[in-house]
C-alpha cells in the first residue's frame, strides 16, 4: 500500500496574538494553537489519494508538546497515526535544521515512504522553505506550490500556477510536494473521527536522542541563520475608529486615507484637484 | 609575482522569465552594487537558459560587473532540478560571499534547494538588505504577515543567501555603454537525470488578478443582509480594481460561489487593502487575512473581533457604507 507522510505545523492563532506591550514581542507560549491552514490542504490531498487508491497516512509534526493537538486533529480527519518530534534542544530551529530533523524522523520511522506532502507555507514565519529543503535532505524530487495532485502509476502528476505559468509535471516517487491553499476544500472532523482521535490514537513521541541527532546539529545551535533583532513595526494596527453619520464617516475616511487608498488603486482621490 | 587577491562576489540569480512584469533581478543588481562598495566585492549575475543574449545585455546595461552564463538548448525551460544542480556546482567553484534571489515563486522554491545543497542559511522574502560593521549581510524580513520584523544574519556559513521581495529597490537606469565580463560556463557531461518531467508550461492566457494575489479585496459577510445587497460589493470592487471575497456564511447562504470563500477552508489572501463588510471576524476567517497590509472594517458591532484588528474600524451598517462609498469613489475618481 502507498505510504504517505503529511508534515503539519501548529501555528499561533494570528488574529489574537498576545503581545508584550513593553518589548513589542510575541508571547508565543500564550498564543492558542491551530493547524496551519496550508497543512490542512496537504492533509486533504493525502486523504483524497487514500479515498481513491488506498494509502497509509502518517502525520508528523515538530514543536512543543502541545503540538500533539494537531496530530490528534489529523487522526480525527483520517490519518492513521502521528509522530510528534519534541525536544527543548530543538527550540530556535531555522529551516535548515528543521528539514534535517524532519528528514531523520522520516528515515527512521517511515523509511519506505512514497510521497511526502507539506503545506506550501505557514501562517507564522511563512518562509515556504522547509518543504524544498526536506526534499533535498532526503535526496528526492520536490515540487512546491502544488494546486492539484494525483497518483498515476508510480508517479505523481501535479498541476500548479507559478509566475503566471500553468505547469503540469510528473514526478518520480518517492517524492515531495508542497500544497497551496485553495485547492480541494478540506473536510471536517466527523463524530467517528473524534472518537478515533481520542480512543485509540497512535502517537509516537520522538526526541533528539531517539533520532540520533547530535545537539550541535539541531535547534538554534545547528541553525545557519541567526535572528538578531525582532521588532514589531506596528504591534497590532493603528485601529482608528470612525463613527457617526454615513457622510461624516466617509469624509473622515477620505480625509485620513485618500492617499493610501488612491496609491493602491492608482488614482487621485483628492477632491481639490488642480 | 603575487596574484592579485580575487574580489569577493555578490551573486544575483538572473530570473528573466516574465522579464517585463517582474524586474526584481535588476532591482537587486542596483542594491548589490551599493552593498558591494562596502565590502569591496563584485556583482555577478548568473544566467541559465537557451538563446538568452538579450537578458544578458540587459543585466550588463543595468549594472552587472560579470555574467556567468550557461546557454544550452537543454535549459530552454526553467527546471528546478537542473538549475539547482548548476547553481550549486558554480557556487562551490567560485565561492561567492552572498547570493540574492528575487522572491518570484520560482525564486522562493529555487533558493531553499540551493541553500540546502550548499549547507548554508537562507532568509525568505527580505524587504531590506544592509552590511553591518562586521561586514555581514543584515537581512530584514517580515514575519507574522508583517506584524513582526526580524533582522537575520548568517554568521558563519557561506554564502549568505536571501530571497528578496520585488519592488523594494530602485533599478539603475539602462546604460548601453556599460561593459562587463562574460564567463561562459559549459553544461557538464555528468548532469543527473531529471526526476521531474515538465509535461506542459503554458503562460496563463489572461493575467487575471485572482483573489489570492489581488492588491485590493472587498470581502463581505452575513452582515450584508441579503444577496442583492451583497452583489453591490462587485460594483465597489470594480471601481477599486479589486476582487470580491466572502466568509463561509455568505457562501453557504448562496450569495456567492465557493471560489470566493476566504478562510481556513477557503483561500488565504494578502491584499494591500482589505475592505471588510459585515464580517464579525471568526477565527477561521481572520487567520486567513493576517497578511493583509491594511484593513478597513465596517460592522455595526464595535466589539466584533475584526474591529479590534482593523486599521480603520467603521461602526455602521455595512450595506449603507458600501453604497455611499461607491457614490463617493465615483465622484472622486471623475474628479
Amino acid at each position: 500500500m502507498l505510504k504517505l507522510v503529511v508534515c503539519i505545523k501548529q501555528v499561533p492563532q494570528v488574529s489574537d496574538l498576545p503581545w508584550d506591550p513593553d518589548t513589542g514581542r510575541l508571547k508565543r507560549e500564550l498564543a492558542a494553537g491551530m493547524m496551519n491552514p496550508a497543512c490542512r490542504f496537504a492533509l486533504e490531498a493525502a486523504l483524497k489519494i487514500r479515498d481513491k487508491i488506498g494509502a497509509r497516512i502518517t502525520a508528523i509534526t515538530m514543536g512543543p508538546p502541545s503540538a500533539e493537538e494537531v496530530l490528534r486533529e489529523a487522526i480525527a480527519l483520517g490519518a492513521d497515526r502521528g509522530l510528534l518530534i519534541s525536544d527543548r534542544k530543538m527550540a530556535g530551529s531555522d529551516t535548515y535544521t528543521t528539514s534535517l530533523t524532519l528528514a531523520r524522523a522520516i528515515q527512521k520511522n517511515i523509511p519506505e515512504f512514497d510521497l511526502i506532502l507539506c503545506g506550501a507555507a505557514t501562517n507564522d514565519s511563512g518562509t515556504a522553505q522547509v518543504g524544498p529543503q526536506l526534499a533535498e535532505e532526503l535526496d528526492i524530487p520536490g515540487i512546491a506550490y502544488v494546486n492539484d495532485l494525483e497518483i498515476v502509476g508510480n508517479k505523481a502528476r501535479v498541476r500548479r500556477l507559478e509566475d503566471d505559468f500553468i505547469e503540469t509535471m510528473e514526478m518520480e516517487l518517492p517524492g515531495l510536494a508542497t500544497i497551496n491553499t485553495g485547492g480541494a476544500v478540506p473536510r471536517y472532523v466527523s463524530m467517528r473521527g473524534f472518537q478515533a482521535a481520542f480512543a485509540e490514537s497512535d502517537i509516537v513521541m520522538l526526541d533528539a536522542v531517539s533520532l540520533g541527532l547530535n545537539q550541535d546539529w539541531i535547534g538554534a545551535k545547528g541553525s545557519a541563520t541567526q535572528m538578531r533583532n525582532v521588532s514589531s513595526p506596528m504591534a497590532g494596527r493603528e485601529n482608528v475608529v470612525l463613527t457617526g453619520t454615513t457622510k461624516g464617516i466617509l469624509d473622515q475616511l477620505f480625509m485620513l486615507f485618500d492617499d493610501r487608498i488612491g496609491g493602491v488603486i492608482g488614482k487621485d482621490l483628492k477632491t481639490d484637484k488642480r | 609575482m603575487k596574484m592579485a587577491e580575487k574580489k569577493r562576489g555578490i551573486w544575483i540569480f538572473g530570473d528573466y522569465r516574465n522579464y517585463f512584469q517582474n524586474r526584481v533581478t535588476i532591482q537587486l543588481i542596483s542594491r548589490a552594487r551599493e552593498l558591494a562598495a562596502q565590502i569591496d566585492a563584485e556583482v555577478s549575475v548568473i544566467v541559465f537558459g537557451s538563446g538568452i543574449d538579450q537578458y544578458v545585455n540587459e543585466y550588463i546595461a543595468h549594472g552587472a560587473d560579470r555574467i556567468y552564463l550557461t546557454d544550452n538548448p537543454r535549459l530552454a525551460e526553467y527546471s528546478m532540478e537542473t538549475y539547482s544542480f548548476l547553481m550549486e556546482r558554480l557556487a562551490r567553484r567560485e565561492k561567492p560571499e552572498i547570493i540574492l534571489i528575487g522572491a518570484t515563486s520560482f525564486g522562493r522554491e529555487f533558493a531553499p534547494h540551493v541553500a540546502k545543497r550548499l549547507g548554508t542559511g537562507l532568509t525568505a522574502d527580505c524587504i531590506g538588505l544592509d552590511i553591518d560593521e562586521a561586514g555581514l549581510l543584515v537581512q530584514r524580513a517580515p514575519s507574522f504577515g508583517g506584524k513582526l520584523m526580524a533582522e537575520v544574519i548568517i554568521p558563519e556559513r557561506r554564502p549568505q543567501m536571501a530571497t528578496v521581495h520585488p519592488g523594494i529597490f530602485q533599478e539603475l537606469p539602462h546604460d548601453a555603454a556599460r561593459r562587463a565580463e562574460i564567463v561562459n560556463v559549459p553544461m557538464p557531461d555528468n548532469m543527473p537525470s531529471d526526476r521531474i518531467r515538465i509535461i506542459g508550461a503554458e503562460r496563463c492566457p489572461v493575467k487575471k488578478d485572482n483573489l489570492e494575489y489581488a492588491k485590493i479585496v472587498v470581502c463581505g459577510g452575513r452582515g450584508m443582509d441579503n444577496k442583492k445587497k451583497f452583489a453591490k460589493l462587485y460594483e465597489l470592487a470594480e471601481l477599486l480594481g479589486g476582487e470580491v471575497g466572502a466568509t463561509r456564511p455568505a457562501v453557504y447562504l448562496n450569495w456567492v460561489g465557493r471560489e470566493a470563500m476566504v478562510g481556513q477552508a477557503g483561500k488565504q489572501i494578502r491584499p494591500n487593502i482589505l475592505f471588510s463588510f459585515g464580517i464579525s471576524g471568526a477565527m477561521q476567517f481572520t487567520a486567513s487575512i493576517s497578511n493583509a497590509k491594511f484593513i478597513i472594517a465596517v460592522n455595526k458591532n464595535p466589539t466584533a473581533p475584526i474591529m479590534r484588528m482593523a486599521d480603520v474600524a467603521i461602526v455602521a451598517d455595512a450595506s449603507q457604507i458600501c453604497n455611499s462609498l461607491i457614490a463617493e469613489l465615483k465622484r472622486r475618481i471623475r474628479g
